[in-house]
C-alpha cells in the first residue's frame, strides 16, 4: 500500500444522495491541495463509498469573520484561525461502493443507494482504491492513463467498451485524435474487434502530426500486419510514402439517391431536387447518375416531361452532382469492390485506415463513409441473420467498429435518420457494428444518438449547449460539469458511461515519444516480436 | 527554551478562603504575588488542587481601613516602607486562584476535585516540569472561559497562556495548538475569540 492511504482529507458532515456530500477538511489540508476531478474514498461503518471532489468551498463558524476579518498579517493568527474558525470544505459525488465483506470484494465496485454516515473518514484514493474499481492492466483491460494527479494506470475493459457505440468529444486541438489513436490501438490489441476508421485528415493511417510540429507515427507503421491502409488518393498517399494496400474507387453507378439524401445540405439542394433524384432512378435505372450529367439538352427535356420534374429542381441537382461527379476517385463503373475488399480485410482480423487525402471537403467524406458503411453494415446483418438461424456462434461476424470524425454532418437532428450511422447508433450491437464518433460539437448530434452512446470520453468543452448534450442524462451532471469545465485545454479528459464503474477524469497515457511506441508493442503479442506465450506469462 | 525559574517549588502563601470554584491564599511576603494566569497548587500529593491565578489584591489588613499616603518627604518607595516598618504587617497581599483541576491517584484530572482545598494548606508556584505536564490537556481551558471572574475572560486566558507557553519547550506550537482549542470553544463568539488572540501574541 502506498502512503497515500493514510492522507486524511476531512470528514462528512452532510449530504443527500441526490446532491452527494458535504466534508469538512481537516485543520491540517489546505484547500489550495485538493483539486476538482481528485477520486477520494469515504470509509463509512460497513462499506466504502467511492467518489470525485467536484466542488470546493470557504466556510467560517461565525458570520462575524468575514464582517471585521482577523489580521492576516500575523502568521499566529492565520494559523490558529486556519481549519478551526475558517476552513474548506468539499463537495464529493459518491458514485460507487465497496462491501466490507469478503463476498462483497468480489462482486466489485457496485452503483450507489445510499450514503455514508455523519463524520466518516474522507482520503484521497490510493493507487490500491483504484485498482480495485478500475481493474488492473489485464488481457481485456487497457492502460488509457492517469487519473488526474496520480500514478495509477486507469484501465478500460475494452471488450466491454466495444459492444456499445462510444464518443470521443472536445474542443479542436484538446486532443481528442491522440486520445483516439490509444483508444483504437487499445481496441487492437484487447478486443477481439476490428476498426475500420474514415480518417479524413490522414491522421491514424501512416502517420499524424503532432500540434506544435513534428508527426507521430501512425497504426500501420506500429502493427504492419494488424492493419491496412486504404486510399481514395493514390497521390498524396505515394507522396506521403505510405504504403497502401488498396486504392478505393467509387462508381457512379454505386451512388443511390439515399446517398445524395444526406448531401442534401452539402451540396446545397432543394428538397424537390433531392425528390427529383429519386424519380431519375426510377426513370433511369443504375446508372442514373451519370445519364443526368451527359445528357444533351434534348434529351432533358424529354426525360423532365416524362417524369414530370421542374427544370430549376432538376438544374439543381445537376449542380450538386456535378460536384461529386469531379470528385478524384469516383469513376463512372468502378473495377473492383471496395466493399467487398474492405470486408476480406476485416474477417481476416486486419483494421482498415480509409484514407481521403487531399479530399478532405465534407462531401467527399459524408458521400463515401457513408456508402461503404452502408454496404458493410448489409452484409453483417445478413452474417448475423444467417448465424442466428443456424444458431451457431462461429458464423457471426467478428465485430466491427467504425470510426467517423466530424460526426455532427452524419448524425445530426437532420440526417441522423437517413445515414446509416444513425441506424447503427440506435440499433447498438445487434448486428455487432459499433461506432466510435469524434466530434467538437456535440450538441449538433441527435440527442437519441447521444443518449444511445454506451462510453462517452470528452476532453475540455467549453460552449455551454455542448457541455449539455454531453452530459445529458448522466447522474450528477451538475458535479461533473464543473469538472469538465476545468480540464485543461489539452491532455485531460473525463471519461464516463459503460465501460467504466465511475466517471473519472484522467491523462490519457504518453503517445509520441519512442518509449510510448515501446510500452504500446510491449503487450502487443506478436507484434513487438514476442511470442504470445511470453507475453502471457507475464499477466500471471 | 527552558524555563529561567529553578525547578523546586516555590511556596508563595497559603490558603485562607477556599471553595469549589475557586481558593483565596493569602502571600506571606507583601507584594510577593504569583503572576496573573500562573499555575499554582494547594496542597501535595493526593490532595493537590491546581488553580490558576485570576485576581490579586494588596490591602489594608482591617477591612474599610485604607492606608493613607505617606512619602511625601520620602525620597524613594522603599524609603517610605523604611521609615514605617510597621506597614509590612499592617498591609496584606491576596491572590484567588481558579480551581482547573487535581490529582487524584497519581493522576491529574483536569475537572474540579470532589473537596475543596483545605484551609492553611500551602499553596506553590508550579514548576516548569508541573506545569509541562499539567498542559497536555486543553481541558481546563472551559473552565476559564466559564469563570465570569472580576478579571475579563479575554486577559485571563491570554495570561494563562502565556505562562504556560514559558515553560514549553516549542511556544509557538504551544499557542497554535491552544489557539486552535480556543477557536472551538469560542465559535460562537468570535470578538471574543479575536481579543483573545490578540493578547496572545508576543
Amino acid at each position: 500500500m502506498s502512503g497515500q492511504d493514510t492522507a486524511k482529507l476531512g470528514m462528512v458532515i452532510s449530504g443527500s444522495l441526490e446532491e452527494g456530500v458535504e466534508v469538512r477538511l481537516d485543520s491540517g489540508v489546505s484547500v489550495e491541495d485538493v483539486i476538482v476531478g481528485r477520486q477520494v474514498v469515504i470509509e463509512g461503518q460497513k462499506r466504502r463509498f467511492f467518489g470525485m471532489i467536484s466542488d470546493v468551498r470557504l466556510a467560517v463558524t461565525d458570520p462575524g469573520l468575514t464582517l471585521t476579518p482577523p489580521d492576516t498579517s500575523d502568521p499566529f493568527i492565520t494559523e490558529v484561525l486556519a481549519g478551526t474558525s475558517t476552513y474548506g470544505t468539499i463537495h464529493v459525488t459518491p458514485q460507487v461502493t465497496i462491501g466490507g465483506e469478503a463476498a462483497d470484494l468480489l462482486e466489485g465496485p457496485q452503483a450507489v443507494k445510499t450514503i455514508p454516515g455523519h463524520f466518516a473518514r474522507v482520503s484521497l484514493a490510493s493507487e490500491r482504491d483504484m485498482e480495485l474499481v478500475f481493474g488492473k492492466e489485464d488481457r481485456q483491460r487497457f492502460y488509457i492513463g492517469n487519473p488526474l494527479d496520480m500514478e495509477t494506470k486507469l484501465c478500460l475493459n475494452l471488450e466491454e467498451l466495444v459492444k456499445r457505440s462510444n464518443g470521443i468529444f472536445g474542443k479542436s486541438g484538446t486532443g481528442k485524435t491522440f486520445l483516439t489513436r490509444i483508444l483504437l490501438i487499445g481496441m487492437l490489441q484487447k478486443s477481439k474487434a476490428v476498426n475500420l476508421i474514415f480518417d479524413m485528415h490522414s491522421e491514424y493511417g501512416w502517420a499524424g502530426t503532432r500540434e506544435g510540429g513534428g508527426s507521430v507515427k501512425g497504426l500501420k507503421q506500429l502493427f504492419p500486419d494488424r492493419v491496412a491502409v486504404f486510399t481514395l488518393d493514390e497521390v498524396s498517399s505515394r507522396r506521403r510514402k505510405v504504403s497502401t494496400d488498396y486504392v478505393v474507387k467509387i462508381g457512379l453507378n454505386e451512388i443511390t439517391p439515399e446517398d445524395i439524401a444526406i448531401l442534401r445540405s452539402t451540396l446545397n439542394l432543394t428538397d424537390l431536387a433531392v425528390e427529383a433524384a429519386y424519380q431519375l432512378r426510377k426513370t433511369l435505372g443504375r446508372d442514373w447518375l451519370s445519364k443526368v450529367l451527359t445528357l444533351g439538352e434534348e434529351e432533358i427535356d424529354e426525360l423532365l416531361k416524362g417524369a414530370d420534374i421542374h427544370e430549376g429542381s432538376f438544374q439543381s441537382l445537376r449542380r450538386g452532382l456535378g460536384t461529386i461527379g469531379r470528385l478524384g476517385f469516383v469513376v463512372p463503373e468502378a473495377k473492383d469492390d471496395a466493399v467487398r475488399a474492405i470486408l476480406d480485410m476485416l474477417q481476416q482480423g486486419r483494421n482498415v485506415v480509409l484514407e481521403f487525402g487531399r479530399y478532405q471537403e465534407i462531401a467527399a467524406y459524408l458521400l463515401v463513409a457513408n456508402m461503404l458503411s452502408r454496404r458493410i453494415y448489409q452484409r453483417y446483418q445478413q452474417q448475423m441473420e444467417e448465424a442466428i438461424a443456424e444458431d451457431k456462434e462461429s458464423l457471426k461476424p467478428r465485430p466491427l467498429v467504425i470510426t467517423i470524425e466530424e460526426a455532427h454532418k452524419f448524425l445530426n437532428p437532420e440526417v441522423a435518420d437517413k445515414t446509416i450511422f444513425g441506424t447503427i447508433a440506435r440499433e447498438m450491437r445487434k448486428y455487432n457494428v459499433t461506432l466510435l464518433i469524434i466530434d467538437q460539437r456535440p450538441s449538433g448530434i441527435n440527442e437519441e444518438v447521444m443518449s444511445q452512446l454506451g462510453t462517452k470520453i470528452t476532453c475540455l468543452l467549453d460552449n455551454e449547449r455542448d457541455i449539455d448534450s454531453v452530459l445529458a442524462g448522466v447522474s450528477g451532471k451538475s458535479a461533473l460539469k464543473t469538472v469538465l469545465a476545468r480540464l485543461a485545454p489539452r491532455q485531460q479528459a473525463l471519461i464516463f458511461g459503460h465501460a467504466v464503474p465511475m466517471p473519472v477524469a484522467f491523462q490519457p497515457r504518453e503517445y509520441g515519444s519512442a518509449r510510448s511506441y515501446k510500452d504500446f508493442l510491449s503487450i502487443s503479442p506478436g507484434a513487438g516480436g514476442m511470442a504470445v506465450e511470453d507475453v502471457e506469462k507475464l499477466w500471471e | 527554551m527552558r524555563p529561567i525559574e529553578a525547578e523546586v517549588p516555590a511556596r508563595v502563601g497559603e490558603v485562607v478562603e477556599a471553595s469549589t470554584r475557586e481558593f483565596i491564599a493569602q502571600c506571606y511576603e507583601l507584594n510577593r504575588l504569583p503572576p496573573l494566569g500562573s499555575l499554582v497548587r494547594a496542597g501535595e500529593g493526593d490532595a493537590a488542587i491546581y488553580g490558576i491565578v485570576h485576581y490579586a489584591a494588596t490591602t489594608g489588613l482591617e477591612p474599610g481601613r485604607r492606608p493613607v499616603a505617606r512619602g511625601k518627604d520620602e525620597v524613594s518607595e522603599e524609603a517610605v516602607y523604611q521609615a514605617s516598618p510597621q506597614l509590612a504587617r499592617l498591609l496584606k497581599s491576596e491572590f484567588s486562584a481558579l480551581v482547573v483541576g487535581h490529582r487524584r491517584n497519581g493522576k491529574l484530572c483536569q475537572y474540579l476535585p470532589p473537596q475543596p482545598a483545605h484551609i492553611h494548606g500551602f499553596v506553590h508556584l508550579c514548576p516548569g516540569a508541573e506545569v509541562r505536564e499539567f498542559s497536555q490537556s486543553f481541558s481546563f481551558l472551559t473552565a476559564l472561559v466559564h469563570a465570569g471572574a472580576q478579571t475579563p475572560t479575554d486577559e485571563l486566558i491570554a495570561a494563562a497562556l502565556r505562562c504556560m507557553a514559558v515553560a514549553q519547550e516549542d511556544r509557538r506550537a504551544f499557542l497554535v495548538a491552544a489557539g486552535k482549542e480556543l477557536a472551538v470553544l469560542l465559535s460562537g463568539d468570535y470578538q471574543l475569540l479575536r481579543s483573545t488572540l490578540g493578547r496572545l501574541r508576543e
